[in-house]
């Protein structure tokens, strides 16, 4: 499956199926610090992400040091 | 996974509450942690108009439109900060936002109305670009509040803004500051009460929000801000949170519960030897204050002297 990451933007092909937590796991990405949008939606950590999903993997954290 | 409240799936889960959310309960959830924010720290009086600092992203956007389905007069105020393609693209988001809910939206640009611009800003006070920034915003904000009339001025600090100043803070043990954070600033001569509604919802809960409800905001970073202590704070953070949910939480409520009656009173001492800026009027501990000296710098002028752009 197609994943897109942001900030830098790139994409990844990840084989699937897989659920979210696990892809984030071997990506190497903390949880807490994005949210993972299958086709326009919100998944949850127990979703399973088949081949024919368009994944992003979105960062939350921002901001400067104001 | 199933939403905690009505068992339709759901599409996020908040660790820290050990709940999982659907749409529409998420979206009532968010509500309510700003409702509670205000009432508990009586940020907003009924009846008050409220000043919302919007950049664009993800917080701003999102606590403009949680006030305003709360019922507050909410209007929104944009800072241009002449950050290239960064700042055109953010004023842009503000602006579709606004327009397409009509909500009425504030523009005022550094470049045009001071003279200078962040980096400017930056070079010429020998400042950090985010510590320009931040002193610019809070300069302007709490101008435009004071001229217009608005008592209240609303930013999108959510808990892991919080939680990173807190950690930065207490690293250094800067007791000034420790003493001064907290999600209401009080009104005093010369500036108006500043407040933080979204200090019991995380930057991921607010991002959700925004998904959710159908918030389209700049998703890219400023590109200033890449690898500045502060988020590098807050990852540290996230990384003890994935451990341990409801650290953040805990670190930021407790402080404000615990520990910081101990530190309030060096805070308010400075506070209270602040005299009006040579320049401007707004309250400084110096003859001028710090935005007028980096404007002057900025500009070519000397410190004092205060002209037209």
């Amino acid at each position: 499956m197609r994943v897109v990451l942001r900030n830098p933007r790139r994409e990844l092909d990840v084989p699937a199926p897989r659920n979210v937590g696990q892809l984030l796991y071997d990506l190497e990405i903390v949880p807490e610090s994005v949210l993972v949008i299958r086709n326009d939606t919100l998944a949850t950590r127990d979703e399973r992400l088949d081949d024919h999903d368009r994944i992003e993997i979105r960062p939350v954290i921002s901001g400067g040091a104001a | 996974m199933r939403c905690g409240r009505c068992r339709a799936p759901a599409v996020i889960e908040v660790r820290r509450h050990n709940a999982g959310y659907c749409s529409a309960c998420f979206v009532r959830h968010c509500r309510e942690q700003v409702r509670r924010a205000i009432e508990h720290y009586t940020m907003i009086e009924p009846g008050e108009r409220v000043l919302v600092a919007v950049s664009g992203g993800k917080d701003s956007l999102g606590l403009w439109q949680l006030l305003r389905e709360l019922g507050y007069e909410a209007d929104g105020l944009h800072l241009g900060l002449g950050i290239g393609e960064y700042s055109e693209a953010s004023a842009e988001y503000a602006r579709v936002f606004a327009a397409a809910r009509g909500y009425p939206l504030r523009e005022v640009t550094l470049a045009t109305e001071y003279g200078f611009d962040v980096d400017g800003g930056a070079r010429a006070a020998k400042r950090a670009p985010c510590s320009a920034c931040g002193l610019s915003k809070r300069h302007v904000f709490n101008d435009v509040a004071s001229e217009h009339g608005y008592p209240v001025l609303a930013t999108g600090h959510n808990l892991d803004d919080e939680a990173a100043v807190l950690f930065g803070n207490v690293l250094r043990w800067d007791t000034e500051l420790l003493g001064r954070q907290h999600p209401v600033l009080a009104a005093a001569p010369g500036f108006v009460r500043k407040v933080k509604p979204l200090i019991r919802l995380s930057e991921r809960e607010m991002a959700a929000y925004c998904i959710v409800a159908g918030i389209d905001y700049i998703v890219e970073e400023c590109p200033m801000a890449a690898g500045n202590r502060h988020l590098g704070y807050k990852s540290a953070l996230n990384d003890i949170e994935e451990r341990s949910p409801g650290t953040k939480a805990a670190f930021v409520f407790g402080f404000l519960e615990r520990a910081r009656p101990q530190f309030v009173g060096g805070a308010e001492t400075a506070r209270g030897g602040l005299r009006a800026c040579s320049v401007c009027g707004s309250p400084t501990p110096a003859d001028t204050c710090a935005f007028c000296r980096m404007r002057a710098r900025a500009v070519g002028e000397p410190i004092s002297v205060r002209s037209s752009p």
